[in-house]
């Protein structure tokens, strides 16, 4: 009974993230279209003015813009099923061998963020919340405001900036290192990038942490197990960061799932060759495949680690099993 | 670099520099200036850029990263030099018949393509028939107007008969995307597999992280002193400057003045030279409307103090010019109604306009296209309100505009356009009834068509010169656009590179007489 009513519920989840893949795919190719320019003139810039009609028709079946855009969506479709997720024609390459190289370093990027973040946003949510409204939680608050409102794209510039002039340290500066190809440069090349915007996402998980932690110390559990002696140090690891967790579980996927798609400004000053600068690089070329595809794998990414999220609430929190 | 890389990197310089002594012993170079003087040869050069080439095919390449690593792949019948003079390419030399209607191509003898096939006037003949097709979409292709035949005489000779006396034609045929390609290749093979006569080759290339070019040892002309050119993408300027600084990369062009100040710094130097595109606002008369008038045009180059929004918009980085940038035709910046803001000759325009009370121009401007644009509308918006002429910006993503600029679907335009080495590549195009962008320039007349026809008859440098100078009065006098200033590129370079030379037209050809000390 208990394992039909999972099942079955998983099994919604799955269809709901299709019904939302589906929606982005038409959303996306609506969207690009709408854009003005296409791959022609984004290609040729102001020289698209000296073709000729028949020169411009030349190139627009090249580039396939010549079908009607019903076709062109179901096509594209169709192909993905397939497995085919369209040709980039400035890179040559297939979407997917792109995407193949790009993924992993956004996802590398995300994780070593995520874990910088929680680093430093959960212990700093602890300590504020251990006193609120002291000296402690004030600079706590601080610390948070500072990461939520320093943008990524200074931070990483004067990082780049003071380390590279005055130390002559910018691993970035070189070409980029894939983790099983070089993992000491690699390592090096993420540090920085990764501090960047862990620091931006600890802001979140920090105050996260704090309302939890403050919310859970007021149930009337908290009062009896201090009262049966549980020692303090116990007391806030198990019971109290226990029960904290769902809510930072929460926000620590749903920062996750930004950073597949919000890394574009990271990546683009520290010249990581991941996802988000592909997405950037093809809107600019407005190369709709490359586009369209790219944004397909990030909401398909999005909605597995939504669905994650939501399977860990259920292993830290049997109240979310039983609903 | 790691320390195998390193040590083969010595033994590559040691062969280098016995190599380069033996060139330099027994060749003299055509035009490469530092050449002779640069004992040392190999090493690898990290050139920062801030995107990939969004195609490798040279007729279709109009991206500026693109055509600088075309550049160094392919080559071209005729070359510029340092001063952009045409100087011979994979014509060894040419003959204009009498009449100007034939003009015959001497190709130079031992070419070979990166692939090891032979280079001959076949490959010439299937190029330039290709560029010239329709169906092929050449950017190229309306420099090749004037031609009406192209044939092989000989395995080393190429005839070209003309419709009409064509003087810009060796000019024109020295841009990449004239670049002569193998009658055996197909635009397929090439868009992954450049297959060029230049003095690199292809080495490796990783889409939107780099691409490496390898010294081409079989190259016609002196051998590249570079073991490997390798352009980085490094998406953000700042991000350049500080892998500059620490050393990862040797060599880098900025157009951002502001950026370029961050460079210079004790192991880098910037060098600073005057470019041939230039900074205008294009009044569309053509589409009707005020400007279709003279006298509103005419209103507002009086109105206008171009070093001021030089000033504003560019720091001052830049020179106020007329219409033709290149050294040998320069216009005169001070040949014009108003050379200097007359607030009172501009309101007597107006006057005689019967607009005495002022009008509204729309104007389109870029947006993240090049730095200084909206800096530049609204300087000049500022000042023609002066004059009583309120020029309405429209602020536009690029694409957008790039859009409403081909239609011609303005009535005014904050442009920065590229110029040319030759007036008649140059203007031809915009300025002549049937040239392939009046619609976008908006003015055409058939003095202007009656000028640019003798300028291309004649082949006599002095009188194209006065020919182009009275061209270039004519568009001044009737105001067909308003041309502000030319800007200045900069190069910044490690002080371990050497005999590196910058040219105006942006182009980077003379990373073959290039060296790490």
């Amino acid at each position: 009974m208990f394992r039909q009513i999972l099942r079955n519920s998983v099994l919604r989840r799955i269809l709901a993230a299709l019904g939302t893949l589906l929606g982005v795919a038409v959303f996306v190719f609506l969207m690009l279209r709408a854009i003005p320019g296409d791959q022609i003139s984004a290609g040729l810039g102001t020289e698209a003015a000296a073709l000729t009609p028949a020169q411009r028709a030349a190139l627009e079946a090249y580039y396939g813009l010549d079908q009607p855009l019903f076709v062109q969506f179901f096509s594209w479709l169709g192909n993905i099923f397939t497995g085919n997720l369209g040709y980039s024609s400035r890179a040559q390459m297939s979407v997917l061998e792109l995407t193949a190289d790009a993924l992993p370093v956004t996802l590398e990027l995300a994780i070593f963020s995520i874990v910088i973040a929680l680093v430093i946003g959960i212990p700093l949510g602890m300590l504020s919340a251990s006193k609120p409204d002291s000296f402690r939680d004030g600079a706590g608050q601080v610390v948070g405001l500072a990461g939520l409102s320093i943008p990524a794209f200074l931070l990483g510039t004067a990082l780049l900036a003071v380390l590279a002039s005055s130390f002559g340290f910018n691993p970035n500066g070189q070409g980029y290192a894939y983790l099983f190809e070089n993992p000491l440069l690699n390592l090096q090349q993420m540090l920085l990038p990764s501090f960047v915007l862990g620091f931006g996402i600890a802001a979140p998980i920090m105050r996260t942490t704090r309302t939890a932690v403050l919310e859970i110390r007021a149930n009337d559990f908290i009062r009896t197990a201090r009262a049966k002696g549980v020692p303090p140090r116990r007391l806030q690891l198990r019971h109290v960061l226990g029960n904290a967790l769902v809510p930072i579980v929460t926000m620590t996927g749903l920062q996750f799932g930004y950073l597949l798609g919000g890394a574009v400004v990271v990546e683009q000053i520290f010249s990581l060759p991941g996802i988000g600068r592909q997405v950037l690089l093809g809107i600019q070329q407005k190369e709709y495949a490359l586009v369209q595809s790219t944004v397909l794998v990030i909401a398909l990414a999005f909605v597995i680690v939504n669905l994650l999220t939501d399977l860990l609430y259920r292993v830290i929190d049997p109240r979310v099993r039983a609903a | 670099m790691s320390t195998a890389r390193r040590a083969s990197y010595g033994a590559m310089t040691a062969t280098g520099i016995a190599l380069a002594l033996v060139l330099t012993g027994c060749t003299t170079p055509t035009s490469t200036p530092d050449a002779t003087e640069t004992a040392a040869a190999g090493g690898d050069l990290v050139i920062g850029v801030t995107s990939d080439p969004d195609t490798l095919f040279p007729w279709k390449a109009t991206q500026f990263q693109a055509v600088n690593v075309l550049q160094n792949l392919y080559g071209t019948l005729t070359e510029f030099d340092a001063d952009l003079n045409v100087v011979p390419g994979l014509a060894e030399s040419w003959d204009v018949s009498e009449d100007g209607l034939t003009v015959t191509f001497t190709l130079r003898k031992g070419v070979t393509f990166a692939d090891g096939s032979t280079f001959g006037a076949e490959d010439v003949k299937f190029s330039l028939d290709a560029i010239a097709a329709e169906a092929t979409a050449a950017v190229a292709r309306s420099s090749l107007a004037s031609v009406a035949a192209v044939e092989a005489t000989d395995e080393h000779t190429v005839t070209l008969t003309l419709k009409a006396p064509d003087a810009a034609l060796p000019a024109n045929l020295a841009v990449i995307n004239m670049a002569m390609l193998s009658s055996d290749d197909t635009e397929e093979a090439l868009n992954t597999t450049p297959n060029g006569t230049g003095p690199f080759v292809l080495d490796a290339r990783k889409p939107s992280q780099s691409i490496t070019l390898a010294k081409n040892d079989e190259y016609w002309g002196d051998t590249a002193l570079l073991d490997t050119v390798e352009f980085r993408v490094i998406p953000d300027e700042s991000s350049i400057v500080s892998a500059m600084q620490s050393g990862n990369v040797q060599f880098a062009v900025f157009n951002d003045p502001l950026v370029a100040q961050t460079a210079e710094g004790a192991n880098v130097t910037v060098a600073t030279t005057p470019q041939l595109s230039y900074h205008a606002l294009q009044l569309n008369a053509a589409r009707g409307g005020a400007l279709a008038d003279v006298n509103v045009r005419l209103a507002m180059q009086c109105a206008i103090d171009r070093q001021e929004v030089l000033d504003t918009a560019a720091l001052g980085e830049g020179e106020v010019t007329g219409p033709i940038t290149s050294p040998a035709y320069k216009s005169d910046p001070d040949a014009r109604p108003c050379a200097t803001k007359d607030l009172d000759k501009a309101a007597e325009y107006l006057k005689k306009a019967g607009m005495a009370d002022g009008v509204t121009i729309n104007a389109i401007v870029s947006q993240g296209e090049y730095a200084t644009s909206v800096n530049e509308a609204q300087n000049l918006k500022a000042q023609l309100a002066d004059a009583k002429i309120n020029l309405e910006l429209e602020v536009l993503e690029s694409g957008a505009f790039v859009d409403r600029w081909i239609a011609a679907d303005f009535e005014a335009a904050v442009a920065l356009n590229g110029g040319r080495p030759d007036p008649d590549g140059m203007y031809g195009r915009y300025f002549t009834s049937t040239g392939n962008l009046n619609k976008v320039a908006g003015y055409s007349s058939p003095e202007l068509d009656a000028l640019f026809a003798q300028g291309r008859e004649s082949s006599d440098p002095a009188e194209r010169k006065k020919i182009y100078a009275e061209i270039s009065e004519n568009l001044e006098d009737n105001a067909a656009w308003i041309w502000l200033f030319t800007s200045y590129t900069y190069t910044a370079t490690a002080s371990t590179v050497d005999g590196y030379v910058p040219m105006a037209n942006g182009s980077l050809q003379f990373l073959r007489t290039t060296s790490i000390k």
